[in-house]
């Protein structure tokens, strides 16, 4: 218990220790605590600024989906339009078709009954000549009786 | 606290020693080198002869076990410093960080200037005088028993209940704060605060002597405190080893005191975990409050 030059000695210990304690152990570990919590400070700000970045693709993705969805929604109402114009083009186009194919054959008919008629009336009128001039037991001159002959046929 | 040992190295010591005063000063004496009597150098083998040793002996116990704890206590410190990595954490590390934030945390509260020494300065101190404490709670027989038993008369195992080791840190806290009181306020500055106030310029030997006190008092407070709480709890823990020593046989004297012995070491050693801690805290933080005191420009 007795105050000796222990004292000096502890005194010269103690500061050492803090010497020491001050260069060697508290200067390095405070910097890396440092290091750390900048490095949290920037992983917190990173995934914050991923967030937005995810927030912002989400939207955007959602408006990408939703344009696709009217523009494919336009997509299949032009088409159906189409596709209705189309048919109501082939219809007509069919229809008038058909007019002109009924017209055609109509005006062929027509035709085959003219040249029928037609047929049968020089038919007839050579029959009727024919008829005629065993009646009256002589030949009938065609080119005299030609106006008589073409009264006739425009008569049947 | 193991006091079956306690009892058993009690016993021993008795043999050794024939009383309980010869026993208690056993306890309470440092292993001093100095010069002896006659002239030559070695350890002083009693008190009185240590006595007679005056200023220039050390007390090597002293000197060892605190170096030893310091070591060790600067040891790990590094050695996580030197291993540190910024991410996850070892064990070790995190208890060196959070010793670390604590301190820091506990020196931002009470420093307000600007000084890189004192944090490391307050985690030296907590440490150190922390691992001095706690060989307080080192069976009290164990280490002067294998010193004896090794050919060396005394051995105190805790530094801090020998006031050269408090005195040693508190002067060295108080060179400190001189030193920054000068280098703050300037030598004029720090005389002026000494002497100028309380009562202005009037009063100034009452001044002088009122802040010549209040100066002093701060280191010799701080390393009786510590002193004084430590070599109190040592002198309670040798009253208790005592109490079992003084067995004679299976008596019911004798075997209450056995049990008494047994429990109030526990109840005391455990008490003393909250002492040392608190006195190793107390030393850090007035450390930290006298320095800041010598950074302030005004009371």
């Amino acid at each position: 218990m007795n105050i000796n030059a222990t004292l000096l000695a502890q005194l010269i210990m103690f500061a050492l220790f803090v010497w020491f304690c001050m260069k060697f152990v508290w200067t390095p570990i405070v910097a890396a605590l440092d290091e750390r919590k900048k490095q949290i400070a920037d992983g917190l700000a990173d995934a914050e600024r991923a967030k937005q970045d995810l927030e912002l693709a989400s939207r955007r993705s959602a408006e990408i989906l939703r344009e696709a969805k009217e523009k494919a929604g336009e997509i299949i109402g032009n088409s159906e339009k189409r596709a209705s114009e189309i048919v109501e083009e082939s219809k007509t186009q069919a229809k008038v078709e058909g007019d002109r194919i009924i017209a055609g054959a109509k005006a062929e008919i027509d035709q085959e009954v003219f040249r029928a008629k037609e047929q049968l009336r020089t038919q007839v009128s050579s029959i009727a000549l024919a008829g005629a001039g065993k009646i009256l037991g002589r030949e009938i001159d065609a080119k005299a009786h030609n106006d008589l002959l073409d009264k006739l046929v425009a008569e049947i | 606290m193991s006091s079956e040992m306690a009892n058993a190295a009690t016993e021993v010591a008795h043999e050794a020693a024939h009383t309980s005063g010869e026993y208690i000063k056993h306890h309470l004496q440092n292993l001093t080198y100095g010069q002896l009597s006659d002239g030559t150098w070695g350890v002083a083998h009693s008190a009185a002869e240590a006595k007679a040793m005056g200023f220039w002996a050390l007390n090597l116990d002293t000197l060892i076990m605190s170096f030893l704890l310091g070591a060790i206590f600067l040891f790990v410190f590094r050695r996580v410093a030197t291993t540190m990595v910024t991410g996850v954490p070892s064990s070790l590390q995190n208890f060196c960080e959070w010793a670390i934030e604590f301190v820091d945390t506990s020196v931002r509260g009470s420093f307000t200037a600007k000084n890189n020494m004192v944090a490391p300065l307050a985690l030296t101190i907590f440490f150190w005088v922390f691992l001095m404490n706690l060989m307080d709670l080192i069976p009290i027989d164990w280490v002067p028993l294998l010193m004896t038993s090794l050919g060396v008369p005394f051995f105190k195992v805790v530094p801090s209940t020998d006031p050269n080791a408090t005195f040693g840190m508190a002067i060295g806290v108080f060179l400190l704060v001189l030193f920054y009181s000068v280098k703050m306020k300037g030598f004029g500055g720090f005389m002026g605060e000494l002497t100028l106030q309380p009562f202005g310029k009037w009063g100034m030997p009452v001044n002088f002597l009122l802040e010549g006190v209040n100066l002093i008092a701060k280191p010799i407070s701080l390393a009786l405190r510590l002193f004084g709480n430590m070599y109190a709890g040592e002198m309670i823990f040798i009253l208790i080893a005592l109490m079992g020593g003084a067995w004679a046989g299976f008596s019911l004297g004798g075997i209450t005191l056995f049990g008494s012995q047994i429990l109030l070491s526990l109840g005391w050693g455990i008490f003393h975990i909250l002492i040392v801690t608190l006195q190793a805290f107390i030393f850090m933080t007035l450390t930290v409050v006298y320095l800041d005191m010598a950074h302030q420009e005004h009371h």
